[in-house]
């Protein structure tokens, strides 16, 4: 049996660390949103001429007062991609971005992706991938507090917190961007953080009401070594799935499988050592469960 | 737990093989319709453009307010009521009466059955609302009103948005609705949208109406520039002809003088205002005016009776091919904006679906790998599940239809990583039980119920998870709700019904071998 209990102070000071650090990140450097968010456009290019670089077309780009632009390469060397903030929402830029870059490059190049995002829509979905996550916290909430004593709704949602805002972090402290499959990512991560919980959970309710004598410190542990090998294969086999997708999924699904991979991570992590140690915080012992089921029977 | 009756083998057995023809047919063809369903993919997997348009109403805001205005003096000028100062501001009609006759003017207004203000016994509103503020009295669009006036513009822009993209000839294009001003197209195969949005991108509001030099023209005048920018006429606002007084038009190559023109063919009414204009206006000229803009003002030279013409222009043969058909598919009610758009091109759907089989194909391995390598006989158990999970998952989608997305097939994969799960969780519940228990059906037993909350509790979160993801998100986030969402049915029928037939046939042959797992 591993003395998981052992490190409980430790592990928590160092979950306090990374929100509040997180924190800070999120309210003074931001996140980097994409165009999904933030309006603008994107060019996917493919080139076939070896003068087409990241300078040469950073050039050309600024030259057409676009705003901010950025220029990187995207998966391997002939592949680029392109933003910019499309200030002025002018109509035909993609065509004039076409005549003025076949003016040097002739038609060496290609154009594989266009997202042309108008302000108004960015606005749009920015609102609704904050409510999409808000609601799956209050979804997630309620649903383990009927589940569950709120001792349990509570550690099960500060977790869930701490890998979001962690994921987030991350995210932010890196400048990775956020955009719509990100979202997804989240939603999926509150998801499986709290299927990791509550799993855990079932056991130390189930092991509350079987043993009166031990203290939730030493039951807490007891629970989290029984589960410890199911917590370890299912999260093996998802980030096995998951890092297929982030190395041969291609570059589109990169960030999605990275805020995964991330998510299932910090989701095993808080499952032990956030969501156990508030039971152990709150002195939840066997009358906790037992009041409750008195009540149920009524 | 283990115990399966004969027929419930063979309706597992069945259900499972129907659902594998099912998802098969995405790689054979069937004559049955039945089975002859597709997975539909993506734009994102297939290429193509995604354009969302928002309908501009404004200007048909001010154009019926405009109409109101003369129809309010008119109504009451016939019940000898005087309309004075009457006048347009910010969206709303402001005028005065006598005092004497205020009441019997809102009246008219407030009377549910008035024939100037329209209710809608439905929403319990009037079409206009009407505001006493003491200078003068206010007219504007209820909130009811301005929805009626957006739902109207709306029906009527999809039709002609569809029309110029039938006529552009597109496969398959998905023309819907969108709220009460908008309307999304997706274009499946088109890799460059350029020519779509610039013709959606027009109103192709088309007059005819002569340019004068009278200020005071009984209709009133205004200033109008030519298309390319130059030069400036005074055009008088009434109108001869327009748009929709075409029956036909077509680009044609005028032989004379080998310019392309675009030629129509007005309809009854309008070839005899047509033939009674240019009769009258010899020696005048007639400006053709398309959204604000002059195409072309040739001089009259003759009464033109037949009811077709000429419009030339200075056109390329491109350029007088879409005036044609923007003339042919008539004018939009309202200006577009397109708000939104992306596009695919084919070569990189393809390399994202390629990408996302290997993704798959890579991510199905090693799960199995690691399950053999961890549970051996249930590892296998557990793998086979697996795969007919897999196929499950690709039926039901193809039963319906569903769209594939990149994040779809990412939601497949995530499935197959975290499908294992339950089979984990009872497992190792079984291997708990057997460390008390010498019995190894009882053990399997208390496994299996021992474990179900637990199962059901982890599926449900994911669940919830991906239903608020399908009503949330947009596009191909919302493949990726559905395989999620579908998958984790899928995983418990498989768990339940296929690793545990299979588990139970294993258990009960072998019920007396030690460490059976």
């Amino acid at each position: 049996m591993i003395a998981f209990n052992k490190y409980y102070n430790q592990f928590n000071i160092l979950s306090i660390f990374l929100i509040t650090a997180s924190l800070l990140l999120l309210i003074f450097k931001g996140l980097n949103y994409g165009i999904d968010f933030k309006g603008g456009t994107l060019i996917e290019l493919r080139s076939s001429d070896s003068k087409i670089s990241v300078s040469s077309l950073r050039d050309k780009f600024n030259q057409m007062d676009l705003g901010d632009v950025s220029v990187k390469k995207f998966g391997n060397d002939t592949d680029f991609l392109i933003k910019f903030e499309n200030k002025d929402n002018k109509k035909n830029i993609i065509e004039e971005i076409k005549e003025n870059l076949d003016s040097s490059f002739g038609s060496n190049y290609d154009f594989r992706r266009v997202e042309n995002v108008g302000p108004k829509v960015s606005a749009e979905l920015l609102k609704a991938g904050v409510i999409a996550i808000s609601l799956s916290l209050a979804v997630m909430l309620i649903y383990i507090w009927i589940r569950f004593e709120w001792q349990f709704s509570l550690g099960a949602i500060l977790a869930l917190f701490h890998d979001v805002i962690v994921t987030l972090g991350i995210f932010s402290l890196f400048s990775l961007e956020i955009n719509l499959s990100i979202i997804a990512a989240v939603l999926t991560i509150v998801g499986y953080s709290m299927n990791d919980t509550v799993v855990i959970f079932d056991r130390v309710r189930e092991n509350l009401r079987k043993y009166s004598d031990i203290k939730i410190f030493e039951l807490t542990n007891i629970s989290i070594n029984e589960t410890l090998s199911r917590t370890i294969i299912t999260s093996a086999t998802t980030l096995l799935a998951l890092l297929a997708i982030f190395f041969f999924g291609g570059e589109i699904l990169k960030g999605f499988s990275l805020a995964m991979i991330l998510g299932v991570v910090f989701g095993t992590y808080s499952s032990i050592y956030i969501a156990n140690t508030v039971l152990v915080r709150l002195r939840v012992s066997q009358k906790t469960v037992l009041r409750e089921d008195d009540n149920k029977t009524v | 737990m283990l115990y399966f009756s004969k027929l419930r083998i063979l309706f597992v057995t069945l259900f499972s093989l129907l659902f594998i023809l099912i998802a098969s047919s995405n790689l054979f063809k069937f004559d049955d319709s039945f089975f002859n369903k597709k997975i539909n993919l993506g734009l994102d997997l297939q290429g193509g453009s995604y354009l969302l348009l928002e309908i501009d109403n404004e200007p048909v805001i001010e154009q019926k307010l405009q109409n109101l205005t003369t129809t309010i003096r008119n109504y009451f000028k016939e019940k000898n009521i005087k309309v004075n100062n009457i006048k347009i501001d910010n969206q709303n009609i402001f005028f005065n009466v006598a005092d004497l006759d205020k009441q019997a003017v809102l009246d008219v207004f407030q009377d549910e059955n008035s024939d100037l203000n329209p209710y809608y016994p439905r929403f319990k509103s009037h079409q206009l609302d009407i505001e006493d503020n003491g200078i003068n009295l206010k007219v504007s669009f209820s909130r009811q009103g301005i929805i009626n006036l957006k739902t109207s513009s709306q029906d009527q822009a999809i039709e002609i948005v569809r029309r110029r993209v039938d006529e552009v000839g597109t496969n398959e294009p998905n023309i819907l609705k969108r709220g009460n001003d908008r309307i999304l197209v997706e274009l499946p195969g088109l890799d460059d949208p350029q020519r779509i949005k610039s013709l959606l991108g027009k109103t192709a509001n088309l007059t005819f109406r002569f340019v004068t030099n009278d200020e005071s023209d009984r209709f009133g005048v205004e200033k109008l520039k030519f298309e390319d920018g130059l030069e400036e006429v005074i055009v008088s606002k009434r109108i001869i002809i327009s748009g929709e007084n075409l029956l036909d038009a077509q680009p044609k190559m005028d032989t004379q003088n080998n310019q392309t023109i675009v030629s129509f063919t007005l309809d009854r009414v309008g070839a005899k205002r047509f033939g009674k204009a240019t009769s009258t206006g010899i020696g005048k000229q007639l400006a053709i005016v398309l959204d604000g803009k002059i195409i072309s003002a040739p001089v009259v030279r003759d009464t033109i009776a037949s009811g077709s013409g000429q419009i030339s222009g200075g056109f390329t043969f491109q350029t007088a091919t879409d005036l044609a058909l923007l003339l042919r598919s008539g004018a939009l009610p309202a200006p577009l904006e397109i708000i939104e758009e992306r596009t695919v091109g084919p070569d990189l759907g393809q390399d994202s679906i390629n990408a996302g089989m290997i993704a798959l194909a890579i991510g199905f391995l090693l799960v199995i790998i690691f399950m053999f390598a961890k549970y051996k006989i249930f590892g296998l158990i557990t793998n086979v599940t697996l795969i007919i999970n897999l196929f499950l998952l690709l039926g039901i989608l193809t039963l319906f239809e569903a769209t594939l997305t990149l994040p779809g097939i990412a939601g497949i994969i995530l499935t197959v990583g975290m499908a294992v799960d339950a089979n984990v969780l009872i497992f190792e519940r079984i291997k708990e039980e057997l460390k008390g228990e010498s019995n190894n059906i009882l053990a399997f037993d208390g496994g299996y119920t021992k474990s179900r909350t637990a199962i059901i509790d982890a599926n449900i979160t994911t669940l919830l998870a991906a239903i608020i993801l399908f009503f949330m998100g947009s596009g191909p986030v919302k493949g990726f709700a559905v395989t999620l969402g579908v998958g984790i049915f899928t995983t418990l029928f498989s768990v339940y019904f296929i690793a545990r037939l299979f588990t139970s046939l294993y258990v009960i042959r072998n019920k007396n071998k030690e460490k059976l797992i």
